[in-house]
This record gives C-alpha cells, structure tokens and sequence, in this order.
C-alpha cells in the first residue's frame, strides 16, 4: 500500500465506525451491504475499503456496539448480518455530535460553508 | 487486552474468510446485474475487494496480544540464533548450570541449616540459656556458652518470672539389651525434664510424654524416638506400656516421639525424664556442668528483662559458692543458632566461594555474548540502517541470554538436585541433614539468579553493540584493523575482573587446603599407627561396686593383652583425639589461695589404667605412672600433662604437690580429699585443630561405676584385624555388654577432619572450576581479537613482520587482562582471606608458599590458553589474511 492511500485510510479511520453504525440505523445489514450503502449515500465519493471494512466491523463487535449473527442475505446466501445495539446507538449520539463540532469548527477556520474532506 | 478474543482467533479468521466469500459472490452478482460477464464479474469484485491475505491479516494483528506475540517472535529468533552457533550455546549453558546448580544446592542447605525455623511451636520464643564466665568478649571466637548445672537451673526456674517455662536436657548412653535374645546396644539418649515436650509443643505420636511426678531420681520410665521403635520394635505401637532393659533394669515405655523429632540431635535414641538416672546430690550441685537448658519467653516479657532475672540469680549463686566453679553470668542463645553454631562458618564461606563463582560465570556468559555481538556487528549495522529499533535489538540480545539462562538453570536444578544430596550426606555437622531436600523457594531462588543473571549478561553486551551510530557500525565492519577498540576495552576489563576473583578464589582453596594438610599431619601426642580403638558401658547395676568394675576391666586387659599380635592395651574413659570430654577446675593446695576474681586453674579430666601411657606411646616426662597397686581407696593420685605443669607450676617441681578437685565425685571416700601428683606426661591433643590443654590423668582403678570406657589396642598388624578378637573376649566376660564405635586411631581422627576435609575441597573445586571457566574466556578473547586482527597482521606480514614476533605481539596482549587480573586478585585476597583467618589451622593469610603456587597456576593457565590463538596468528598465510575481510 502506497503512502497516499495509507493517509486516505487513516482519515477515514475515526469516521468509518461511525458511518457503519449510522448505516446499521437503517436496520441489519451484512458487509457488502454496509459498504455499498455507505458509497451510494455518498453519491460514491467514499470508497469503502475491504481492508478496513472488516476489522472495523470486528472492533465495532468487540466493543458491543453491534452485535451479529449468522442469516441469509437477500440473494438467499449465508452472510454474517451486523445489528446495532442500544449501546451502539449511544455511541453513534455521542459520534455524530462530535462530527458536528468538527466539521463546524473546520468550516469556519476554513472560512467557508464546507466538510471536512 | 482481550484475552478471550485472542484465544479465539482462529475461529475469527474461519468467520473472516466465510465474510470475505459470501462479499464476493454478492459483488460479482452486483456486477453480472450490471450487464459484465461473468469472468469479468468476478475479476472486478476481487479488485474491489484488494488483498484479502491483506484483510486476514490486519484482522489477527488486532486480535492478537501485540508484546506476547512479540516475545514468541524473538524467542523462536533467538533459538535459530543460538542453534546456529552450537558450539557457543552449549558452553554457556553449562556455565550458568554449573554455577547456579551450585548456588541453589548451597542455598538449599543454608535454608535448612540457618534459615528454617525449627518445626517447634512458635520457634522465635524459644532460647537456650547458657552459663556464662565473664571475661571473653562477646563476639570473639572463644565466646564461651558454658553447660549449666541442675542446681543453677532449678533455682532460675524457681526464682525467675521472664520465662513461661524452662526445661533441662542433658546427654546420656545406655546399653539396650534384648529381652528375647536381641544383640545388646549401645545407644545415646537424652535425659530432659517432664515439661521440655510440651515447652517446645511436641505431641508424642504414640502414647504421652513424662508427667511431673515421673521426673524423680530412680525412675524408670522412657520415651522412644521414631528411629528405635521401627529399628529395633519393628514400629509395633503395642511397645507402649511395655518394658525395654536399659542397663540391665527394665523401663517402661511411655510413648514415642514422632518421626521429624531429631532435636538436639539425628543420634538420639531415647529420652529418660531428667531425674530419673541422677542422684539426689549430683541434682544439688553447682558444679555440675553437664547440661543445656531451653527457655521459652513469655510473650509480654523482652529477652532482655527475662535474662536479667536469670542474670541476678546466677550472680548471687556465684557469690554464694566462691570456692566452686560457678559461673557469674548468663548468656543467650537462640536455639537454631544453637544448633548450626559449628557449621555456619563453613557455610558462609561456601557461600562466599559459590558467589564468586557466581559472578565468574556470569562475566564468562557475557563475554561470550560480546564476542558473539562483534561476529553480528554488520547484520545488526544493516538493520538498524533499514529501520530496527534499539529497543528492539536490545530485547533480541536479552531474549538469546534468557534463553541461555533458562536453559542454563534448569539444568542447575537437576545438578544441585544431585548435588545436595551428596552434600547432605557428605557433611557430618550438618544438624538437621535429614531434612534437606529442594523445595519451592529454592526453586524460586534459583528463578531470581537466573533472572538476575540473564540480565547482567545480556544488557551489558546489548547495550555495547547497539551503542554506537549505525554509520560508526558500518564503517568498523569495513576492513579497518583497529575496529572496535571499545568493545576490546569492554571485554578486557570483564576478563580482567574474572581473572581476578578466581585468583581470590584460588587463593582461598590453597589456604584452606594448606591449612587441612597441617591438621592431616598434626601430632596429635601419641602413636597413632597400628591402634585399634573400641568403647564400652559397664551397666551400673551389675557392676555397682568398685571391686567389680575393676575385675571386669583388669580381666579384660589381661585377656586383651594375651591375644597373639596385640603388642599393648590401654584402658582410660577417653583417648587422645577423641573430643573434649570434660573438664574440671582445681587448686593447689600448696600454692597461696586465689585472690578474689581470679581464674580458678582448670584442666581436662581423664581415667586412665597404668599401662595407658605406655600403650599409647605418650612419653612420661618426670615421675612414674600409675601401679596396679594404686586402687579405690590408696587410689588418691594424679598424673598431669606437660602443659598444665608449664601453666600451673612455672619453674617448679610438681612432683609431690596437691590438687584439691572439688568436682571429682569419689565414691565413698570424704567430702575433701587432695590429690598428689605422682608423674608428668606428654602433652596429647583433645582434638585435632584445637590448642592443648591442660589436662589431668586420674587412676581408673579408683573403680568409678557407670559412665563409658575406652580400649585402645596398639597391635602389630592391620589393627582392624583384630576387632573380632577383641569383642570376643568381651562377650566371654560379659556376654550382655555391648561393643561401640570400633575403629582405628587413624578413623578417629579423620573423622574429626571430615569437615575441614570437606570445606577445602569443595572451595578448591570451585576455584578449578573458576580457573577453567578463566581460561575459557581468556581463550575466547583471544581467538576473537586475532579473528578481528587477520588483516592487520598480513599486512604486518607483508611489511616484514617475523612470525615469532607476531607470536609475542599476540601472547602480550592476552596476558595483559591476565596479569591485570592477578594484581587485583592478589590485593581483593588480602582483604578475602582476613575473613576467614579463625577458620585455618597453622597458616597464615599471607602464605608465600600458597601465594606463589596460585601466581604460578594462574599464569600457568593463561599461557596456555593465550599460546593456541597467538600461534595460530603467527602461523597465517599472509596472502590469505590480506584477502580476509
């Protein structure tokens, strides 16, 4: 991996977790879903990367914030679905909150109506 | 951390693998719904979805413990390290085997001799409480904690309040004959008062311990230790109640003593109450010094105030009885001390020694990883320039000398194992022998060294490679000669301190080895070659009259003395070499009476039959010996040693003179009887290593009953030959009567040297030991610096250099450290050997024939460990060493 995507990856880092549990708002939803989910709503801007997808989705697990289970995916193949938890849903309060001040915060540095990208 | 996450990666993996399959078919379906091929389908969801091996693997990182995985890394890189150079990885961890086998296996014994509490209840109350004769200084070798008498000890019991209790203990022997046809015994007992089991919170395992009225003069009961009820009672518990002879007068066995009960010794057989084999006068006399006294404080009372007690009571004592020996103070002791009194000071010098040997094999062990380090030099260089941390490099070093270490201490384990075992059995002092055996501490102990070690040994080498700026690194690897003079520098100086502990060391073991030779080759004062020695009890109530006791003696050495190719036979209580036995203290009765204060002339106590002196060969000089027909009551007579004459009779003639000996008990003769010296003999050792003493000679025909005999006979073959013999014609005398302690003169005094014998050689082992290991790494250093110095030397080849100069250019930089380290030596053991100067016997610390015979060896050694590097350099092709990088 390049140093360019390495730092495109680590930007998304904090942002990625919560995207995954807005994304699970929406109701249960095995990996691909989240992925393609997350590129369509940001009218493919994002890219979701595999690499990161994953272990993000297992960090997410390990700390209870979404739990999982073995289903069948809508084209009828077994998937690991991932379902938010009232724990989860907290943490996604806290999260967007905070996004809220940051990209505030950074538009008004960057003196402009704008996101953080 | 989450260890249950950790434990169950390999499952998360399996999910993984299943999720990243079920994300591609999805993708490829996506993408066939899109309008592609299904080839093509497929091609672009594996694009999209990049390295999955890539995905697996950040996913086990965050599942795994990050430093333990660390750890398994550098243990399996420092395994295929140190199995890459086997040679060295061997000898290191036999080093560190050797040493820390010998460390744990001298600790153990330490542990259980100085250390451990004894198994009595609430050990740390209990104390011995000594007479005690002003004058010797309290921490002085010649301290003297002297036996106490019954009478002092019942009126500290009765008079005093520190204390909860006080308990009497003293030694006896009797002769246990069989009511069934047994063979008769000599055993060693112990006589204590009623309440000392219960004083030390000993249960009997079988049965009871004596009462209060039990302990009276005449009775006739006995408690058995474990050893003689499954010895000789086959472990029958019905032995309780039942009778056993002791002298030929039954006793009534009122318990048995459970199997960890060894105090105040293993030899131990049987406890009779304290009274029961004491007259009612010998209870009443303060002058009896024959027994130990065990106190257990009260827990709201301080030693201190508790002795003082004592103290006040013993000082009125002794100004009650001017005229008799009785000691004006009192001095503590605490019991395990007690105990370990004669071996602690071998033990700390053990101890002394095995340190040494210790940090020995630790320098050896580290420089040997440095020599490994300047052989990494580059690959290290190399890594550090592509990225390696120090930290990490360093962790690397020290995992290689853990590994060693651990390697090195489980093997000390199992040695000391083996080790102790043999030391246990070979140590005659030891107290509590029978209860040393490894166990946790010791093995934590041992964890402790090993850590210990494993990081002196690789931080030091770690810290030295890793030092240096990698660009430094790189340039010295290149091809210039005067490389790493630092690193020399280090290694230098670790050899030179290695070098020059085992100089202490060597010094230390010549010392004591020269020392026991003397004690080998001491005269002891008689003959000693052809001598045939054996012990006997005449039960006192069959032989309670004088005449008795002297038939049976009398016919014994006659029947002895006809036996073809006994040349002699001496009869006396106890024979030169043989120990201490006794002493009383006397006055001339013409000599102007002792100003107050003054010393009571005192001097060893010995029996002896008229041909004793002759038999044994100890000269008379001045006056006669004893006749056969000075006995019982025209027996008042006394022969004196040499000694006492130049100590009691400066410039005078003895001959004729009194000795009033308040303490000799003489049956039925009156209260006050002088005694007249009719001769003077050579002066004989009581033991062999200690000073001579005066000592006086009494007739053994004044027929004293009771109490052991000994039978010297001076034979003109193998004495041990005749052993049979001999008891033979004890058993035609006395069929009943026991035989103990049948050995040569020769055994006996060897067997007082066991321990010095033992203490030099295993300090002197250490010291080989530590020479070896010296020479080791004076060799290694060598061989690497003319590995590091083949360019040099070509190009000093080629310059025109000549081999044999080469030779010594090699020979003088090895012997540099060496000869550095004998001076540091030799001034570090003159401070050593100070320490244990009361340990040797006729050798002075500064011995020049010792000090020389180690400069020597030393040097020896290091000529030939320097001689093979130094000649392999001069043999070098000079073409091939400038090629050599």
């Amino acid at each position: 991996m390049g140093k360019r995507g390495q730092s495109q990856s680590e930007m998304l880092k904090g942002t990625l977790d919560m995207m995954i549990l807005r994304t699970l708002v929406g109701g249960d939803a095995h990996g691909h879903t989240i992925a393609k989910v997350i590129e369509h709503t940001s009218e493919d801007l994002l890219e979701v990367e595999q690499g990161s997808l994953y272990p993000a989705l297992h960090r997410l697990e390990d700390r209870k914030w979404v739990s999982s289970y073995w289903g069948v995916s809508e084209n009828n193949r077994k998937a690991k679905f991932y379902r938010l938890t009232a724990e989860g849903r907290k943490q996604l309060v806290r999260e967007t909150s905070r996004w809220r001040q940051m990209a505030r915060a950074i538009g008004l540095v960057m003196g402009e109506e704008g996101g953080a990208q | 951390m989450n260890w249950l996450r950790f434990l169950r990666r390999k499952r998360s993996d399996a999910e993984l693998q299943h999720e990243i399959e079920t994300f591609l078919t999805e993708e490829t379906a996506d993408n066939e719904a899109r309008g592609m091929s299904p080839d093509e389908a497929r091609r672009q969801a594996r694009v999209k979805l990049g390295n999955p091996q890539k995905v697996r693997e950040t996913l086990w990182a965050q599942n795994s413990l990050l430093p333990l995985t660390n750890v398994g890394h550098d243990v399996k890189y420092a395994f295929r390290t140190l199995s890459r150079t086997p040679g060295f990885s061997i000898i290191a961890v036999v080093v560190m085997a050797l040493c820390i086998g010998a460390a744990t296996s001298l600790f153990t014994i330490v542990r259980s001799v100085l250390l451990r509490p004894l198994p009595f209840r609430d050990p740390g109350r209990l104390v011995m409480v000594y007479e005690h004769h002003r004058g010797a200084g309290a921490n002085t070798p010649d301290f003297t904690y002297n036996p106490v008498a019954p009478a002092d000890f019942y009126d500290w019991r009765s008079k005093t309040h520190g204390f909860e209790d006080m308990a009497i203990i003293r030694y006896a022997g009797y002769n246990l004959t069989g009511e069934r046809g047994e063979l008769p015994e000599a055993v060693r007992a112990a006589a204590g008062s009623w309440n000392l089991f219960q004083l030390l919170g000993v249960q009997p395992a079988l049965g009871r311990a004596f009462t209060e009225s039990e302990d009276r003069p005449g009775n006739t009961v006995v408690m058995l230790t474990w050893s003689v009820f499954q010895r000789r009672f086959a472990g029958d518990a019905k032995i309780v109640g039942r009778q056993i002879h002791l002298d030929g007068r039954p006793f009534t066995v009122v318990g048995v003593l459970p199997s960890w009960f060894n105090y105040p010794d293993v030899g131990i057989q049987l406890w009779v109450p304290y009274k029961a084999d004491a007259t009612p006068e010998l209870l009443q006399h303060h002058d009896w010094h024959q027994s130990q006294v065990v106190a257990r404080l009260r827990p709201d009372v301080s030693l201190a105030s508790a002795l003082a007690q004592v103290r006040a009571v013993q000082y009125q004592l002794h100004l009650q009885y001017p005229r008799d020996p009785v000691n004006e103070d009192v001095a503590p002791r605490s019991l395990n001390e007690d105990l370990a009194g004669n071996v602690k000071k071998p033990l700390k010098l053990m101890l002394c020694a095995v340190g040494c040997m210790l940090l020995i094999g630790f320098l050896n062990v580290s420089n040997l990883l440095v020599a490994r380090g300047a052989a990494r030099q580059k690959e290290v260089a190399i890594r550090s320039a592509l990225g390696a941390q120090r930290a990490t490099l360093i962790r690397e070093q020290l995992t290689e000398s853990v590994l060693i270490c651990a390697a090195g201490s489980l093997g000390g384990i199992l040695l000391s194992v083996l080790a102790t075992k043999f030391l246990a059995h070979a140590w005659r002092d030891l107290p509590t022998a029978q209860s040393i055996h490894l166990d946790g501490a010791v093995i934590a102990f041992a964890c402790v060294l090993m850590f210990a070690a494993a990081l002196v040994a690789g931080l030091l080498p770690a810290l030295s490679i890793t030092g240096k700026t990698m660009l430094k690194a790189l340039q010295t690897s290149a091809r210039t000669g005067a490389s790493s003079v630092s690193r020399t520098v280090l290694r230098k100086s670790l050899l030179t301190v290695e070098i020059g502990i085992t100089v202490v060391l060597l010094v230390a073991a010549g010392l004591l080895l020269k020392s026991f030779l003397r004690l080998r080759s001491a005269d002891v004062g008689c003959g000693t070659e052809n001598m045939l020695t054996l012990g006997y009890s005449l039960p006192e109530k069959k032989y309670d009259t004088a005449e008795k006791v002297n038939a049976f003696n009398e016919a014994l050495l006659e029947q002895v003395r006809a036996i073809p190719g006994v040349r002699a036979a001496a009869l006396g209580n106890t024979l030169p070499a043989a120990g201490y036995w006794g002493d009383f203290v006397f006055m001339v009765k013409e000599h102007p009476p002792l100003k107050a204060g003054e010393d009571l002339p005192e001097g060893l106590v010995r029996w002896a039959d008229p041909g004793y002196f002759s038999a044994l060969g100890i000269p008379l000089v001045n006056g006669r010996f004893f006749t056969n027909d000075e006995r019982v009551a025209r027996s008042y007579k006394v022969i004196v040693s040499h000694q006492l004459v130049r100590q009691y009779f400066p410039g005078d003639n003895p001959i004729g003179k009194h000795l009033h000996v308040p303490a000799h008990a003489h049956a039925g003769a009156p209260g006050d009887v002088d005694y007249e010296i009719v001769g003077v003999v050579g002066d004989t050792l009581y033991q062999v290593g200690k000073e001579q003493k005066a000592t006086m000679y009494f007739p053994i025909l004044e027929g004293v009953t009771g109490g052991g005999n000994m039978l010297a006979v001076h034979t003109a073959s193998d004495p041990l030959q005749f052993s049979v013999p001999v008891q033979k014609q004890i058993a035609s005398l006395d069929p009943g009567l026991p035989v103990s302690d049948v050995r040569t003169l020769n055994q006996v005094i060897g067997e007082s040297l066991v321990n010095a014998s033992l203490s030099a050689t295993l300090v002197l082992a250490f010291a080989i030991l530590s020479l070896l290991l010296a020479s080791v790494g004076l060799y290694g250093v060598l061989s690497y610096l003319t590995t590091q110095r083949t360019s040099e030397l070509g190009i000093r080849m080629a310059l025109g250099a000549q081999r044999d100069q080469l030779l010594q250019l090699m020979l003088v930089d090895g012997l540099r450290p060496a000869l550095f380290g004998l001076g540091l030596g030799l001034v570090l053991s003159f401070a050593a050997t100070r320490i244990f100067q009361s340990m040797l016997f006729g050798t002075k610390p500064l011995d020049p024939v010792v000090l020389s015979g180690v400069i020597a060896t030393l040097l020896a050694v290091a000529v030939l460990a320097c001689l093979a590097p130094a000649w392999r350099a001069s043999r070098l092709d000079p073409a091939q060493a400038l090629r050599t990088e």
